[in-house]
């Protein structure tokens, strides 16, 4: 009795112990390893457009999370029954319907924030983060492991965007999550400008690949 | 919709809101494909192409098929398909008719899908309620000011190869600061005052 005990404690952990590794790694790597926007660079037309100041950010972050989610749960559960030719046709139908929904979700709960993300909620669909996290990751596992790589991604894409955001939220309005920083400062008002996105974007990923070298010297 | 206002689009879609150095349209192949002017000229020519014919079927779609049935809300989902098989359907047009053109933009038409600037324009042409011919007109300035940030983007990066950038700034930094200075230029155009 005992023995059989130990040996099921056993199978148990042997199958427990790589499961929970691999769960930590599918969410962790997302958030700054192979952070989507920072490192891979996908994502650059949202990333640049909303980041204005930090709550748009948050807000489309939140929105891409959940599109991300939804999509990667619906085609792990169908990546069996779709036929390969014609997989990335379907991929798209599917984000876009989720798209669709949080089209809604934001127009109905969220009427500020959706006039000032404006055409970036339904350009969601053409956000390569999720087509590629569909076609790289969520058509070949399980639901699980896709459930922990939407979350880990979205909060990447997520963390970009708020960082941005609040970068250039301080610099050019004087001003985080719309609170004023230092009473009677001239903010830089180029930071919230076109010119102040790619800057900020640009002076960002410099620092990521000065990390990088000095990591690998 | 007389010629004045054509105009007005046109020169707003090519100038002063351009679509990737002021709307942050198109970001991914602005980046992707500007390292040599060649292919610069190949991608832009493919997305004036596949921007004009998609703003005309989209609107045509929208006015004679969502509007009439009371389907806007699958708007987003009816454009993507509809940008998906038009370009699918080009490709195929070329590659049995004008093999040349297709010999030349070939090998662009498949990215252009996911180019956020073609959904992006089809669903400005319905939220700004432009005419049919308005909306063509936008679609087509919409390309021609990619193609003119891609190309200019192109030139400085052919020269920018042989300059003596500080390393960590090598590559994509050094193009976005220069995306940088370019969008700052563009300004300049917001004060113009037309119409």
């Amino acid at each position: 009795m005992k023995k059989a005990f130990r040996t099921l404690c056993g199978e148990l952990k042997n199958w427990a112990v790589p499961v929970a590794k691999r769960s930590g790694k599918e969410f962790s790597k997302g958030l700054l390893k192979e952070n989507p926007t920072l490192v891979m660079l996908l994502g650059l037309c949202p990333t640049l457009a909303v980041t204005s100041s930090a709550e748009n950010g948050l807000g489309m972050g939140m929105a891409t999370l959940f599109v991300l989610l939804g999509s990667n749960v619906v085609i792990s559960l169908i990546k069996k029954a779709v036929p390969g030719k014609v997989r990335i046709p379907i991929f798209i139908v599917v984000i876009a319907t989720f798209v669709t929904i949080i089209q809604f979700v934001m127009a109905g709960y969220f009427p500020d924030l959706n006039r000032s993300l404006g055409l970036f909620i339904p350009l969601i669909v053409v956000n390569c983060i999720i087509l590629g996290r569909a076609e790289a990751f969520a058509s070949k596992n399980n639901i699980y492991y896709s459930v922990l790589d939407a979350i880990g991604m979205g909060l990447g894409f997520t963390l970009a965007l708020v960082l941005i955001g609040s970068l250039r939220e301080i610099l050019g309005a004087n001003k985080i999550f719309g609170v004023t920083l230092v009473p009677g400062y001239e903010p830089m008002g180029l930071f919230i400008l076109p010119p102040g996105a790619f800057l900020t974007m640009g002076i960002i990923i410099a620092l990521i690949n000065k990390l990088k070298q000095k990591k690998r010297s | 919709m007389n010629i004045g206002s054509l105009f007005i689009i046109a020169v707003s879609a090519i100038f002063i809101n351009n679509f990737v150095l002021m709307k942050f349209l198109g970001i991914c192949p602005f980046m992707g494909v500007s390292k040599k002017l060649d292919s610069a000229l190949g991608m832009g020519g493919a997305v004036i192409f596949v921007m004009t014919i998609a703003s005309a079927v989209t609107w045509l779609v929208q006015r004679y098929v969502l509007d009439k049935h009371g389907l806007d809300y699958l708007q987003t989902i009816v454009f993507i398909v509809v940008i998906a098989s038009l370009v699918q359907f080009i490709e195929m047009f070329l590659q049995k008719s004008i093999p040349d053109l297709y010999k030349a933009l070939g090998i662009f038409l498949p990215l252009i899908t996911t180019n956020c600037a073609i959904l992006g324009v089809t669903i400005m042409n319905i939220t700004e309620k432009y005419s049919f011919i308005g909306a063509v007109v936008n679609g087509l300035s919409a390309g021609i000011g990619f193609t003119l940030a891609l190309i200019m983007m192109a030139g400085i990066r052919e020269k920018l190869d042989l300059a003596d950038v500080p390393s960590a700034f090598k590559g994509v930094p050094i193009t976005f600061i220069t995306a940088s200075l370019m969008s700052l230029a563009f300004m300049g155009f917001s004060g113009m005052k037309i119409g």
